[in-house]
């Protein structure tokens, strides 16, 4: 499994000085799978570049899974160049509703007046799917879905390739707000079941604990949560992830520092998201 | 080393972490009737302290209190309000008598309601109750 980072910014794109290391793309993650399936997770406006790169070599399929439909998540889908070809098929995954379709609700962005073309009308074939808490199959991998803590209807994903290898992405996620991290057991913690023992993790580390306190119930971690996490579910690298727009590369760096002061780990298990990043697992 | 867990979906989570912080008396099944979780004002009035494990199942807990009606009939587990919640998903309110562990008679109401993530999904169900004044 290959993973690429090409977004990893919260909120809010902030390009710009303070933020050219890490990046100012909102959240988007290329995953490229044994057999060459290719998935995304979330549609920020790092989407925009990856599909100018998936244009140089178009597969003929995509499937996109969606966290959440904050803005942040879904802003880059219209520029995201693959689905004005009308060769490809995009399969969207998403957290499902009583009240909504998956199509119905990515249409309210994805529409006038607030995008000037309606979702039906975009050349790609389009499918969408509910992300249940039943395991499917996209190529060579098993998907796990499960509901986490957040506003909203938000999922997380479990992606185990068929060596093994297995990503977790749990972006937008304030476990700590309903669970002691610490004292818990496993199955009281949000999250816990889809990221244990993963190979990689990519979860929320939006907050210093300084800043998470004034900010409790926003649905994001701090540097506490995500270290004490990791932790707990034994994962064996953790992708810091949904930088604060307001953290320049340095504050980030000072941040991974307060991680590992706390994950007493290897430096090089705990990594922040940057654009470009590559993994392999 | 990653710890294994069943992870409980996440409206039980927040169910419990809602209980948790709560003065009234809450007691958390899953859908199977099983108690997973009473919070400490709970404790206060079943004379039970909760521990932490794989619960205890309906045929247990449902009789270790011995509820009892008006006429002072033992309630089944199924016409109970968790039982009424879980099996026909709808909420219900009942007065009972009940022995807690401390064997001491308590009037209590309670009521119980369903918990669905999706229409169809029942997960479980919540019942919060409370001593009536006229207890012994």
């Amino acid at each position: 499994m290959r993973i690429r980072i090409w977004g990893s910014r919260g909120s809010i794109a902030s390009p710009g000085l303070d933020t050219v290391r890490y990046g100012g793309n909102t959240s988007c993650v290329e995953v490229c799978l044994l057999d060459n399936s290719r998935l995304l997770l979330d549609a920020g406006t790092g989407a925009r570049p990856l599909g100018i790169e998936l244009m140089r070599d178009l597969p003929a399929r995509i499937d996109l899974l969606l966290t959440h439909l904050h803005v942040d998540h879904v802003e880059g889908l219209g520029a995201f160049e693959p689905i004005w070809s009308p060769g490809i098929e995009l399969h969207v995954w998403g957290p499902p509703s009583p009240v909504a379709s998956l199509n119905e609700r990515i249409a309210t962005y994805f529409s006038p007046p607030l995008f000037p073309v309606h979702l039906s009308e975009v050349p790609a074939s389009t499918v969408f799917h509910d992300a249940t808490d039943r395991p499917w199959s996209i190529g060579s991998a098993t998907v796990c879905s499960e509901p986490i803590m957040h506003q909203g209807q938000t999922v997380g994903y479990r992606i185990e390739d068929s060596d093994g290898a297995v990503l977790t992405y749990l972006t937008d996620h304030e476990p700590a707000l309903a669970s002691d991290l610490t004292t818990l057991p496993g199955e009281w913690i949000s999250g816990f079941g889809l990221a244990a023992g993963a190979d990689v993790l990519i979860h929320d580390c939006q907050y210093t604990p300084e800043e998470y306190r004034e900010r409790v119930g926003f649905g994001h971690s701090s540097t506490e949560h995500a270290a004490a996490f990791a932790e707990r579910t034994g994962v064996g690298r953790l992708v810091m992830f949904h930088h604060d727009p307001l953290h320049t590369d340095d504050a980030l760096e000072a941040m991974r520092a307060d991680v590992l002061e706390r994950w007493k780990v290897e430096p090089e298990r705990c990594l922040l998201a940057a654009e470009g990043t590559e993994l392999h697992t | 080393m990653a710890e294994q867990v069943e992870q409980r979906h996440l409206v039980l989570i927040l169910a419990r972490s809602f209980a948790s912080r709560l003065a009234t008396p809450v007691w958390l099944v899953d859908a199977e009737g099983t108690v997973i979780y009473f919070n400490e004002a709970a404790e206060a009035v079943l004379a039970r302290r909760f521990i932490e494990g794989p619960g205890m199942p309906a045929s247990e807990w449902s009789t270790m209190f011995t509820p009892l009606d008006e006429r002072g009939n033992l309630v089944p587990y199924e016409r109970l309000p968790l039982g009424i919640a879980i099996s026909e998903g709808r909420a219900d309110h009942q007065d009972l008598d009940i022995k807690g562990a401390d064997g001491v008679d308590r009037r209590i109401g309670v009521t119980a309601f369903p918990l669905f993530a999706h229409p169809g999904e029942c997960l479980g169900a919540l019942a919060i109750f409370w001593e009536r004044p006229e207890s012994a």
